[in-house]
């Protein structure tokens, strides 16, 4: 399967992408990894007129420590997010949700950028993102604005970006003390994409209770979804088993996914509920230390 | 074994395969590697639409594509080119297949249109301007539907959607269910698979400058039938087509018939006289090569109360797809004709129905009738053993064919050669540490786990019909050249082949080359399918071989100036016996039979060629046993453990044996687990791309333990039987039983297969809700 | 800077198993038909159209990547290296014998692929355990083997190369 026939052009800034992604307007697409878009050109499900690719433009790669966050830039790829150390010692809830995506050969070349732009509504990073609640720093030629996660996945394969933006880095703020982040996937056999999945930020007092908790389910709607119920449940209770089963069975609460050829909408529900207690689990486990 | 320079004890050894180190190197070549100059490439356009009349087809566009040669409809293309399926059994239909669809379309994926053009983006882009105007027809897909009174019509120029029925019957059936004191009923369906080699199927043909031969490069497990095939649908002499297997990446089966695209290449290559490739993408693939299994089967199985079996009836509604391939309808004839798997019973009355659908054509894939059938008699038997409270081992020895028993006729007119199912079966207990296991079964119940133990005991036909043949030449120099009509794909052959023939002429395995897959260079064979290569083949090979040692024998005697009988074969060639240094080489006897210096009356030269027939099949069996745990939380299964025991008789490679069992049973664990082909009520193709259809992984591989018994065949020069297809005819049953006793205790009694973790979930849950 | 119009040949620079390469690709070309058409290196292959099977993979700048979903022109001013490029000569790559020993092969379509893949994996991780090995080969298919032996054959590359903990 071959795409259909396209203009190339490769810029080496970020301000000359940005001027070739105004002047080619919407018939132009950003390359980042392109293990999301390539794809979808082969099958030609997708026909951009002009692909601008970001792989020669310098320092939108890696992870750094700044001030109280880590900023991730846009093009570094699934795995060397997760070997980051910096990922690994304080966000491991994001090293896992990284190792976890698609295959080796796909993290050696997918991007955080990309995937978090390409807003696929089974996606990995989306869903932990959220649940770090990070925040995505878009670029265009009239300057550079911020939005929140929350704010950021408005539908399927839908962001809050305009066409004109380029999305550069990912902040996400490092945990308070006391709190743990974890990730729980139910990939699916053939895709290896999220069936239902499951993101979780926790801090826990010295005391065992709950102080703060973000939860968020990917892969029953259009995108990932916040557990509120779940979230409101934990708050300020005793982080023990029993607790942490009663929050993680409210997980669906604020879903209606359809059914698929390997999944119905019931089982989905339930492994919502089945993940984002694992997910809690493990960040309260991570929260101790 | 790594030394190939040795000449004895070949036959049995674990030698290293001849073939590997252009494999691993990248070196080998498949049909896509071919690139001729001014190659031209040719894409199709499909339908999408399982059934539906074609309105028009404009093809204006693409043929203004700078860089399209041609683009052309079925309404353009001369009507013999079509693909032609033989009658099987009397009174079955074969509705019209032709290479591109002429007027409608039956299955989705039917080829509407190809396009010829300078590179595949090129007439890709051309498939892809062309404008087709369809009227949806009403469509059946699941062949039991098909049978129901008002159904879709799949093929409309029909009047029903039945292509044949058979029936294969022996004893007094009806007597024997009157004695019954009681009666097993059971409804299962085999889920629909896709082949799947990793290698899609392709072709290049080149013809010569005047358009009257071609050379013809093909991904197939079958060159001379395909070529005959070929030959017949273009209306070209047999012989003025050069058909090539070049390496073959995996068939499993599909890659037996000849295909559309086949045809339309070859045909677009003499009428362009430019040499032309086609290669499946892995689209094309999912919705054009023969898909397997697809059975429904509803059988009682008449029973004593002390579990001996009396009678079996069965009944297969089998989904054949839109259009017929050569193969279409052999894999139902299979499963009548081992119905009554390696138990007595006598009286059997086993029907067969062949519907047609408007899905992709079904065929052989590995097994190819057999899973079904094994699947088949073994849900069967376990139930029985629980209806009647009779320990399941029991209820198999109870009615097991008795070693002393063979040869053994069936009750559906088969004759079994050899075999000793006790033995294998305790080895499997023996292997499998089946006491303890049940143990573990009881004492993990117990704590709320949802675990079962399963058995399947199998018997399964290898050779298939009809001959195979071997060449065995000497060359001037003694090195030695062996032919076989069976080419590989992938399976080992000329490692094996070289084996056998090394070790027959005791010569060393570096002295022999072995030629396959080329109509040009081997004389007219058979294929390879049905685990049959070595049984066929191999026998083949064996008796040519046996007739130059024969041959060469009487020359040595005379170079020697002794008798025949005084000669022995010795390392490198003969010496008389007693007198080791009185020895004549190969070089000595090849130098001999090619100079004339040959007993008087005898032929010059120093080559046999045996077509051989076995006429009947050999017949491998196994018992295979497997632990399976269920998550109660998620109804993931885990096999834990699962040990298969087979018996293929002598074994001339094991570790080529061993490799093609864990690669059926790979294949048999995705059909268990996780294959199913899936389409929509309205017809569409709902696992078109890997993206949906899920095979397995590495990761998802359990532990498996091997086992073997060996009885050789008695009806075969080398005493082997086939392994090919064990991996995907006894571990699904096995897992499938495993399964069912594991949600036994919650009163489930049979889910079809896959089991897949939603699936398992959903019974449970029905099964607890049920029960509150 | 303005992008090329449609089509537009774009001149590239790669070198591939240590041989530099220059050379005018269509933008869309997939760097895997750009080893196999325009270099002539048909190990690598395709058996897919959805990049999940693996017998495309090759190293790109060190790494394990699908060239199916890869354009030409993202290879760019790059290193690659395919299965033709492993072996030294005459001398296989441990993880080539590998496959040799212990039948990690049979019809060897996926298998460049994999072996592609497994020598990363002995790159990054010269021990690995079996787990480790099966995860690594995620995103290759064998339709042939049941990967038993491909888990065995990479083990015993490991040995081979001096890893320790696993165990034939
Ligand atoms: C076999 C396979 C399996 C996969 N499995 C998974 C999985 O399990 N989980 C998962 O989450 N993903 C999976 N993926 C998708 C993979 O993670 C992609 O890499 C990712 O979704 C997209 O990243 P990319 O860098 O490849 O983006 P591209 O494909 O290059 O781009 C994707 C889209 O985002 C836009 N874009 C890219 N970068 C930017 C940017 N910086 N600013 C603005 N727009 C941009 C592009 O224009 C395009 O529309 C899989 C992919 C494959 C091929
Ligand atoms: S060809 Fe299948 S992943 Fe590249
Ligand atoms: S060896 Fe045939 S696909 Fe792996």
């Amino acid at each position: 399967m071959f795409p259909a026939n396209f203009g190339y052009a490769a810029p080496r800034s970020v301000d000359e992408a940005l001027q070739l992604l105004s002047k080619h307007g919407e018939e132009a697409k950003l390359l980042a990894g392109g293990h999301s878009l390539i794809p979808a050109m082969k099958l030609r499900l997708s026909s951009p007129r002009t692909l601008i690719d970001l792989g020669a433009v310098p320092g939108l790669r890696g992870v750094r420590l700044d001030g109280n966050t880590l900023a991730i830039g846009a093009l570094t790829v699934h795995a060397d997010v997760g070997s980051s150390d910096l990922v690994r010692k304080h966000l491991p809830g994001l090293a896992e949700a990284a190792s976890v995506i698609g295959d080796v050969q796909v993290r050696n070349r997918g991007t955080i950028g990309g995937s978090v732009a390409h807003a696929d509504p089974a996606a990995d990073f989306p869903v932990i993102l959220t649940a770090l609640n990070a925040t995505f720093v878009l670029q265009s030629t009239g300057g550079s604005r911020t939005v929140t996660a929350d704010k950021f996945f408005v539908d399927y394969f839908t962001t809050a970006m305009e066409p004109n933006e380029i999305l550069t880095e990912i902040i996400v703020p490092l945990p308070p003390a006391g709190t743990g982040t974890a990730y729980a996937k139910l990939a699916h056999p053939a895709s290896g994409y999220v069936v239902v999945s499951a993101g979780a930020m926790i801090t826990r007092q010295p005391s065992g209770s709950c102080t703060a908790a973000r939860i968020t389910i990917g892969g029953l709607g259009s995108g990932p979804v916040r557990a509120v119920a779940s979230e409101t449940e934990l708050q300020g209770k005793a982080l023990n088993a029993q607790n942490i089963a009663a929050a993680a069975a409210k997980a669906a609460e604020e879903t209606d996914p359809d059914g698929d050829i390997y999944a119905g909408a019931d089982y989905k529900r339930h492994m919502a509920t089945v993940l984002a207690r694992r997910a809690i689990e493990a960040a309260v486990k991570r929260a101790v230390t | 074994m790594t030394t190939e320079h040795i000449s004895n004890g070949l036959i049995g050894a674990s030698i290293r395969r001849v073939e590997d180190p252009l494999l691993i190197t990248g070196k080998g070549c498949y049909v896509d590697d071919i690139n001729l100059p001014g190659m031209l490439h040719l894409v199709v356009l499909r339908s999408l639409y399982p059934h539906a009349k074609i309105i028009s087809i404009d093809t204006s566009a693409a043929k203004a594509i700078k860089g399209v040669v041609t683009v052309v409809t079925g309404a353009e293309l001369p009507e013999h080119l079509n693909i032609n399926a033989q009658v099987m059994f009397p009174g079955q239909k074969i509705p019209p297949h032709p290479v591109l669809a002429r007027g409608a379309v039956h299955a989705p994926g039917t080829p509407v249109a190809a396009v010829v053009a300078e590179s595949r983006a090129i007439a890709q882009d051309a498939c892809n301007a062309i404008e087709v105007e369809y009227q949806a027809l009403p469509s059946v897909q699941n062949a039991e539907d098909a049978l129901k009174p008002g159904a879709p019509l799949a093929r409309e120029e029909l009047d029903n959607n039945i292509c044949y029925t058979a029936v294969k019957k022996g004893g007094d059936v009806d007597k024997a269910f009157a004695q019954a004191e009681h009666i097993v009923r059971m409804h299962i369906v085999s889920p629909r698979q896709v082949a799947l080699a990793i290698e899609p199927r392709g072709i290049a043909a080149n013809p010569d400058p005047m358009g009257k031969s071609l050379t013809v490069w093909l991904s197939t497990q079958g060159p001379h039938r395909v070529r005959a095939d070929l030959a017949g649908t273009l209306g070209m002499p047999e012989n003025k087509i050069r058909l090539i297997a070049p390496d073959v990446g995996g068939g499993f089966g599909s890659k037996g018939p000849l295909y559309r695209e086949d045809v339309l290449t070859c045909y677009f290559a003499l009428k362009l006289r430019r040499p032309i490739k086609w290669i499946a993408t892995r689209s094309d693939d999912f919705v054009t090569t023969i898909q397997g299994r697809d059975q429904a089967m509803t059988s009682e199985l008449a029973l004593k109360k002390d579990g001996t079996m009396l009678g079996l009836k069965v009944r297969v509604v089998a989904n054949l797809g839109g259009y017929l391939q050569s193969s279409t309808a052999g894999p139902p004839q299979r499963m009548m004709a081992m119905a009554p798997g390696c138990y007595q019973i006598k009286d059997c009355h086993v029907e067969v129905v062949g519907v047609f659908t408007n899905t992709v054509p079904t065929g052989p894939y590995r097994g190819a009738g057999r899973p079904e059938s094994v699947l088949n008699i073994e849900r069967l038997i376990d139930k029985a053993a629980k209806d009647l409270g009779i320990d399941r081992l029991e209820i198999r020895r109870k009615n097991f064919i008795r070693p002393e028993q063979f040869p053994y006729k069936t009750g559906v007119g088969m004759e079994y050669d050899s075999g000793d199912y006790f033995k294998s079966l305790d080895k499997a207990m023996k292997l499998s540490n089946y006491q303890d296991l049940m143990r573990q079964r009881d004492e993990r119940r117990a704590r709320g786990e949802i675990v079962g133990v399963g058995v399947s005991t199998f018997v399964e036909p290898s050779g298939g019909a009809g001959f195979e043949s071997g060449t065995v030449r000497i060359e001037r120099s003694g090195d030695i050249t062996v032919i076989t009509g069976s080419s590989s794909h992938g399976q080992g052959h000329e490692t094996v082949w070289a084996q056998i023939a090394a070790e027959m002429m005791k010569a060393p395995m570096d002295h022999v080359t072995v030629l396959h897959g080329d109509t040009y260079i081997s004389q007219q064979g058979t294929g390879t399918f049905g685990s049959r290569s070595a049984v066929v083949g191999g026998g083949a090979l064996a008796t040519a071989a046996q007739r130059v040692i024969d041959k060469s024998k009487r020359i040595a005697a005379h170079l020697v100036e002794a008798a025949p009988e005084d000669m022995v074969q010795a390392d490198g060639g003969f010496a008389v016996a007693g007198v080791p240094e009185k020895k004549v080489s190969w070089r000595q006897i090849a130098a001999a039979a090619y100079s004339g210096k040959i007993p008087q009356g005898m032929e010059i030269g120093l080559q046999e060629t045996c077509f051989f027939d076995p006429r009947r099949e050999a017949w491998g069996y196994g018992a295979h046993v497997c632990l399976v745990s269920i998550d109660r939380e998620t109804g993931a299964p885990t096999i834990e453990k699962l040990v298969l025991v087979d018996d293929c008789g002598v074994l001339i490679n094991p570790m080529i044996v061993e490799g093609q069992i864990h690669g059926g049973v790979a294949q048999g664990l995705g059909e268990a687990l996780r294959e199913q082909m899936i389409y929509a009520e309205d017809g569409q193709v709902l696992t078109g791309t890997l993206m949906n259809y899920a095979v397995m992984r590495a990761g998802d591989m359990p532990p498996l333990t091997l086992g073997e018994t060996v009885t050789p065949n008695p009806f075969h020069p080398l005493g082997v039987k086939g392994v090919g297809e064990a991996g995907t005819n006894g571990a699904p049953p096995a897992v499938a039983n495993a399964v069912m006793d594991a949600l036994a205790p919650l009163g489930i009694d049979h889910i079809d297969m896959p089991y897949t973790a939603p699936k398992l979930w959903e019974a449970i849950r029905q099964a607890q809700s049920d029960r509150a | 800077m303005t992008a090329e119009p449609e089509n537009t040949a774009i001149p590239i620079k790669v070198t591939v198993n240590g041989v530099k390469h220059e050379a005018v690709v269509e933008p869309r070309t997939l760097l895997v038909y750009f080893l196999r058409e325009q270099l002539a290196l048909t190990g690598t292959h395709v058996g897919c159209d959805t990049s999940q099977c693996g017998a495309c993979t090759i190293h790109l700048n060190g790494r394990a990547v699908k060239s199916c979903t890869i354009l030409a022109v993202q290879a760019n001013g790059k290193e690659i290296t395919t299965i033709e490029g492993l072996a030294r000569g005459d001398a296989f790559h441990p993880v080539q014998e590998g496959f040799r020993e212990k039948h990690g092969l049979q019809c060897g379509y996926c298998t460049p692929g994999m072996i592609m893949t497994a020598a990363h994996l002995l790159e990054t991780n010269p021990d690995p355990s079996e787990e480790e090995i099966k995860h690594a080969l995620e995103g290759n298919l064998c339709r042939c083997t049941g990967y038993v032996n491909i888990v065995e054959s990479v083990k015993w590359a490991a040995q081979k190369m001096g890893g320790k903990n696993v165990s034939r």
